[in-house]
């Protein structure tokens, strides 16, 4: 009896899992499909789903007319490059609030949190400026700074948060059998926090693949990201839905794959500590 | 893969990232994604074949983004672009600031006399060319045939909103989703209210008196206003508060709208048998009037203009001659048929008989373009420059916050009359922050 319940409620809950998980896949899906339509199919009402003429000329066309690659290129370049400077910045300050934490460590935490609750238009004038008479307009260098400023605050907060899990006793007792500084963050410290380290990497690449407004304001055509490959595709007059489809395809399959092979570690991460 | 190769692949490919490249003299030039746009991008090669010490960068973006983003950019002298694609609301405002290069050294077989006097004037200040044009539109009535047949109706060349909501009425037939008008209703300064402030016009309104006075609580607007509302609400489409030019471009091209009023460019979308399911009953007229002199029909032109802080003005003054030249459309024509020639820049072009043969919409196209005056838009004197806008700074964010009141109001969340009164106190509140009036 009990197991007959136990059996309903798991079909229930599956059931339940499998809805929203294809609530919230649907929108990429959708744009897959349509990425293999003809611009008339695109907009056809009602929509059809599978059953109508595959076709690959939307690709066809955004690879002719977009340096899909260059796009690539700076995707990579900005986003490794922000997640990896942002840690090297994040993982000491993390420690020192982590293991040594004074009166105002809480407040420097939020005080950084409440950096990201500021509308980013705010300061795009400034920042354009700065930009402007540092030569940074158009650089990955310039976009590689500023994301790093914008995902510091979530990076600290992870590793922080990470590194509190890991008992003080356990870095007490590296330092009675000699260790100094460096071999008690590298061989000790480092090796515990790895899947914190890992899924807080992960998320920021994917945080900084993701931002449409400081890579689109703050580049023209050598720098600019795939986000500046889709925003070419959309059009207020005219129907390229197709195109923009097959363009966004393109934009977040690099990302998908990574996030897809990285799924384990990613969720342990985010769970890390979490049932204790 | 461990950490530390993981750490040493990102360095590397950070470091081989970070290389810059040198460049000969390369202009960079921002433009919006539309298919004559694209198509310049294509033919490009043409020009820098003449030109070899020439590179060309592209930027495309969309309308809204590419806006934000060279306003941004001319406004700080990023000096990110030389040469921008801007339309008629931007060039009197900014060649007004001194931040457009005035063209004055184009090449003398580029013929400035042959543009077309309407989009000419839109794009001078005190007679001097600060933008050349691309290509420019009006908007005009888009219409089934076979459902005005359908109806006992005949459109007329120049049909007025009587006629217009009378057809609209005839036409629907909501049991097999034909809805006899179709017209924007999305919120924003360059949607809902380019309509609105056209038809507008053509009602005897406007957006201020001579004194910079908002005019929203006018009979003429509430005329408008309530013309609109309940012709949508008859005849149009459900949920066309959030329809758009591509929504009703979308909703035309699959039958389902017996007449649409918008841009002229839409003309070769829904003729085109490839995209388009009544593609061969498509008729066309003049934008509607009341009677009083002032179509209901705008003007716009996207033009390229060159910003003062450019490095590489001489180039850029190449380019854009390159690009808006009678010998550039030409060579459109020959590669890809008189058809596709960008439209709505030049006389010529209208007196060339075989864009007539290949271009059924030409002739309306030009009318509707000469009928609009950017100068004298009102039938009433008015402060402003633009049809179907403002051209002053401060429009952009007055006319959506006013395009969502009126939105709201074809939704039916707020009346008429709320949406004008809303309308009229935050144009009000916004004109005197600015210092228009006291």
């Amino acid at each position: 009896m009990a197991r007959a319940v136990n059996n309903k409620r798991r079909a229930v809950v599956t059931l339940i899992a499998w809805a929203v998980g294809i609530a919230i896949f649907f929108p990429i899906l959708y744009t897959v499909l349509t990425s293999f339509k003809t611009e008339a199919e695109a907009v056809a009402s009602p929509p059809s789903f599978l059953f109508f003429d595959w076709t690959l000329e939307n690709y066809a066309e955004v690879q002719e007319r977009s340096n899909y690659f260059l796009h690539f290129l700076n995707s990579v370049v900005i986003s490794l490059g922000s997640t990896v400077l942002g840690l090297i910045i994040a993982v000491p300050a993390a420690w020192s609030m982590a293991f040594f934490p004074k009166k105002r460590t809480k407040d420097i935490l939020m005080w950084m949190l409440s950096t990201k609750m500021l509308p980013p238009v705010g300061v795009l004038v400034p920042i354009y400026l700065l930009f402007r008479d540092a030569s940074l307009l158009d650089t990955r260098t310039g976009l590689v700074i500023v994301l790093t400023m914008i995902n510091l605050p979530i990076i600290v907060w992870m590793i922080f948060t990470y590194f509190k899990e890991i008992p003080g006793e356990i870095l007490e007792a590296a330092r009675m059998d000699g260790a100094n500084l460096w071999d008690e963050v590298v061989y000790v410290l480092t090796p515990m926090a790895i899947p914190g380290i890992a899924s807080t990497l992960l998320l920021n690449i994917i945080l900084a693949w993701n931002e449409a407004f400081w890579t689109l304001n703050l580049t023209a055509a050598k720098a600019a990201p795939l986000t500046a490959f889709i925003a070419s595709y959309s059009s207020p007059e005219g129907l390229f839905y197709a195109k923009l489809s097959a363009a966004s395809t393109m934009a977040i399959a690099p990302i998908l794959i990574l996030g897809w092979f990285s799924q384990k570690q990613l969720v342990r991460g985010l769970t890390f500590g979490a049932v204790k | 893969m461990g950490i530390k190769k993981l750490f040493g692949a990102a360095c590397s490919l950070l470091a081989f990232g970070m290389v810059s490249s040198a460049s000969a003299e390369t202009l960079t030039i921002a433009t919006v994604n539309n298919g004559d746009m694209i198509r310049m991008q294509k033919l490009s090669e043409d020009f820098t074949a003449q030109n070899p010490g020439i590179d060309l960068d592209w930027v495309t973006l969309e309308e809204n983004v590419l806006r934000q983003r060279v306003t941004t950019d001319i406004a700080t002298k990023g000096g990110q672009y030389d040469v921008m694609t801007i339309g008629t609301y931007e060039v009197p405002i900014w060649a007004n600031k001194g931040w457009l290069v005035e063209l004055a050294d184009l090449p003398s077989d580029y013929d400035v006399d042959d543009l077309l006097p309407a989009i000419r004037g839109g794009l001078s200040v005190d007679g001097k060319l600060y933008a050349a044009p691309f290509y420019g539109e009006s908007s005009m009535v888009m219409y089934r045939k076979d459902l005005m047949e359908k109806a006992g109706l005949t459109m007329p060349e120049a049909p007025t909103w009587d006629f217009i909501a009378k057809a609209a009425k005839a036409m629907t037939d909501k049991d097999n989703e034909i809805y006899g008008i179709c017209l924007r209703g999305k919120a924003g300064w360059g949607e809902n209210m380019a309509f609105l402030s056209a038809t507008a016009n053509s009602f005897g309104a406007r957006w201020f008196d001579m004194d910079w006075k908002a005019q929203f609580d006018t009979p003429q607007w509430k005329e408008t206003l309530t013309f609109y509302v309940n012709l949508m609400n008859e005849a149009g489409p459900p949920g066309a508060s959030s329809n758009g030019f591509n929504e009703n471009l979308a909703l035309f091209q699959t039958g389902k709208c017996g007449m649409w009023i918008d841009a002229t460019v839409a003309a070769s979308f829904v003729t085109n048998p490839k995209d388009s399911t009544v593609a061969d009953q498509v008729g066309f007229a003049l934008a509607p009037d009341n009677g009083l002199g002032k179509r209901g029909n705008w003007l716009w032109a996207w033009s390229l203009g060159i910003p003062a802080g450019t490095q590489k003005a001489e180039a850029a003054q190449k380019f854009v001659a390159w690009a808006t030249s009678k010998s550039y459309l030409e060579m459109v024509a020959e590669k890809e048929g008189w058809a596709n020639v960008p439209p709505g820049t030049r006389k010529s072009l209208y007196a060339n008989p075989k864009y007539q043969a290949a271009a059924p919409f030409a002739q309306m196209t030009l009318e509707s373009i000469n009928a609009a005056d950017p100068n004298n838009p009102t039938v009433d004197p008015v402060p402003y420059v633009g049809v179907q806008f403002v051209a002053i700074p401060e429009f952009q964010g007055i006319g959506t916050a006013v395009g969502q009141q009126f939105s709201a109001a074809l939704a039916g969340t707020v009346t008429v009359d709320q949406a004008l009164q809303s309308a009229q106190q935050l144009t009000e509140r916004e004109m005197r922050k600015a210092g228009y009036v006291d």
